[in-house]
């Protein structure tokens, strides 16, 4: 990546373990996400994809490895290095008891977001709830739950945001729609983003750059567009398949397209 | 501490209660039936009885600090369950707000919940039962330090047990206070107690007010250098329940309790 080489990572993660016992969550992955850059983070369910965000968003401790975002390490300065990261997941709706505006409000407080009035009706308009603004989250439907979700992690302008499956379960139109608002974004911003998804299509129309996560190891990395013929597969759905049935024979596979 | 965090915390409980009559009734509702209930009580027994005995300022003056105590403590864990109802605690603690901030806003929405429940009690006691404050003189403030202090130290200790435990351990902070109140003596002197039980009486700050109470509307004098140490007991308690939710929310997030809390354990 050209950014690599005139641009210091807003994400940097050196190797992170999560163990819970005997069960090896994730087991020490190294990767940096830069600025202006979407990296894709994929795998299996239970692969070590939402441990490894609940350890970036300082929700749980790792058992080892460092985590540094914006240069700050996590461990070391929580509140610091939380204001400048937000998230958005499909897990952790705004309370259904506020109204979008409140839970905003209460969100920019926590978050320290300035100038909040601008920034809001700025975000009310960029994801299209502005009539939803005196509307309880809780009566909302999942496609406007989401973009409220966005909006809400878009608040600090943080510089790594965290997407953990931002269209799952949403119309596909909508999800174009949430897709375009993201990239816009990041395009206006120096944020670096962590997406997770299990749609291959999504994954190859954003990202520039896919770590593949299987049994909490990467196994892969690589441009989403380019990695499938690398591997003898004709799309990132192929290659992702394969990973998950067989992440052993990556070796070979590579050495089968090499020959 | 960021003021603005804590902000956030009040901002949060001040929508909820605005916008929702269930949750404001409550701050008044359960105090003003005590109020009427046990002000009706001290009359009759005040009638029967034909003695000099001060029943208003002692049995509904006991319900009253009390109450109090009970509004302080469930101003905390209502706060705190606001984030358990919603499944917010991943929404809360990815922010940028620390543990101390977090249980300062706590702290203070119980202030200002359990502010709107004494005045009201006040208010029903003193017009339409006669209880008056002045018997209490100067130490009305310590009293209600004490109960305030000892009523944040449950509160605190409280959710840091909900936190342990999950959502399903909300049944064990309601029944608290009751289970607390044969102890501290409310409505009663120390010495009725078995010597059991007067030991438990004497870790608890509360107790040293109720005594004192009794004492100040009896006319008799009593130990104020004990009433320091209920206040000095009250502080340790509160420091000590703050350290205990500290070590609990240590333990979530080590353990990944707080990012699946709903599955109220992890192993």
């Amino acid at each position: 990546m050209t950014n690599e080489s005139i641009q210091e990572p807003v994400l940097r993660v050196t190797g992170l373990r999560k163990h819970y016992g005997a069960v090896q969550a994730v087991k020490g992955i190294d990767f940096e996400v830069y600025p202006n850059e979407i990296v894709g983070l994929l795998g299996l369910n239970g692969a070590g994809k939402t441990t490894t965000i609940s350890m970036i968003l300082g929700v749980l401790e790792p058992t080892a490895g460092s985590i540094r975002i914006g240069g700050i390490d996590l461990a070391q300065n929580r509140t610091r290095a939380l204001t400048c990261t937000n998230f958005a997941a499909v897990y952790a709706p705004l309370p259904g008891n506020l109204t979008v505006y409140e839970n905003l409000r209460v969100f920019a407080l926590l978050y320290g977001a300035r100038i909040f009035h601008e920034r809001v009706e700025t975000l009310l308009a960029e994801f299209d709830i502005a009539r939803f603004r005196d509307v309880k989250c809780g009566v909302l439907s999942s496609g406007e739950q989401t973009r409220v979700g966005l909006a809400k992690a878009m608040l600090n302008e943080p510089r790594v945001l965290l997407l953990d499956e931002p269209t799952a379960s949403i119309d596909p139109a909508s999800a174009k729609d949430i897709r375009r608002s993201i990239c816009r974004f990041v395009r206006q911003s120096q944020v670096g983003v962590l997406w997770t998804s299990h749609n291959m299509y999504e994954v190859e129309e954003v990202c520039d750059r896919v770590l593949l996560l299987s049994k909490g190891e990467i196994v892969l990395q690589g441009d989403p567009r380019s990695l499938p013929a690398e591997y003898g597969k004709r799309t990132l759905e192929e290659l992702f398949i394969s990973v998950a049935r067989e992440p052993l024979d990556l070796g070979a596979m590579g050495g089968e397209l090499n020959a | 501490m960021k003021p603005a965090r804590i902000a956030a915390i009040l901002l949060r409980q001040f929508y909820l209660y605005r916008g929702s009559v269930a949750r404001f009734v409550p701050l008044f509702a359960w105090v003003t039936i005590d109020m009427v209930l046990w002000g009706f009580m001290t009359r009759f027994l005040g009638a029967v009885t034909q003695s000099h005995y001060r029943f208003v300022p002692t049995l509904l003056g006991a319900v009253l600090f009390w109450d109090f105590m009970t509004r302080v403590m469930q101003g905390v864990t209502t706060s705190f369950f606001e984030d358990v109802w919603t499944r917010n605690f991943l929404n809360v603690f990815a922010s940028p707000i620390t543990v101390p901030e977090y249980v300062t806003g706590l702290l203070l929405s119980s202030i200002s919940t359990s502010i709107i429940g004494l005045f009201v009690m006040v208010l029903i006691a003193t017009l339409a039962f006669g209880l008056s404050f002045v018997v209490f003189g100067a130490m009305l403030v310590p009293f209600i330090l004490v109960l305030f202090l000892f009523g944040m130290a449950l509160g605190i200790a409280a959710v840091a047990l909900v936190l342990r435990l999950g959502p399903a351990a909300e049944w064990f902070v309601w029944p608290i206070p009751a289970l607390l109140s044969p102890f501290a003596a409310v409505y009663y002197p120390v010495a009725t107690l078995p010597v059991w039980m007067r030991w438990i009486s004497h870790l608890l700050p509360p107790s040293y007010v109720f005594e004192g109470m009794r004492a100040v509307v009896a006319g008799q004098g009593f130990d104020t250098g004990m009433l320091g140490v209920s206040v000095a007991m009250a502080i340790a308690y509160v420091l000590l329940a703050y350290w205990l939710f500290a070590r609990v929310f240590h333990h979530a997030v080590q353990t990944g309790l707080l990012a699946r809390y709903s599955a109220e354990s992890v192993s």
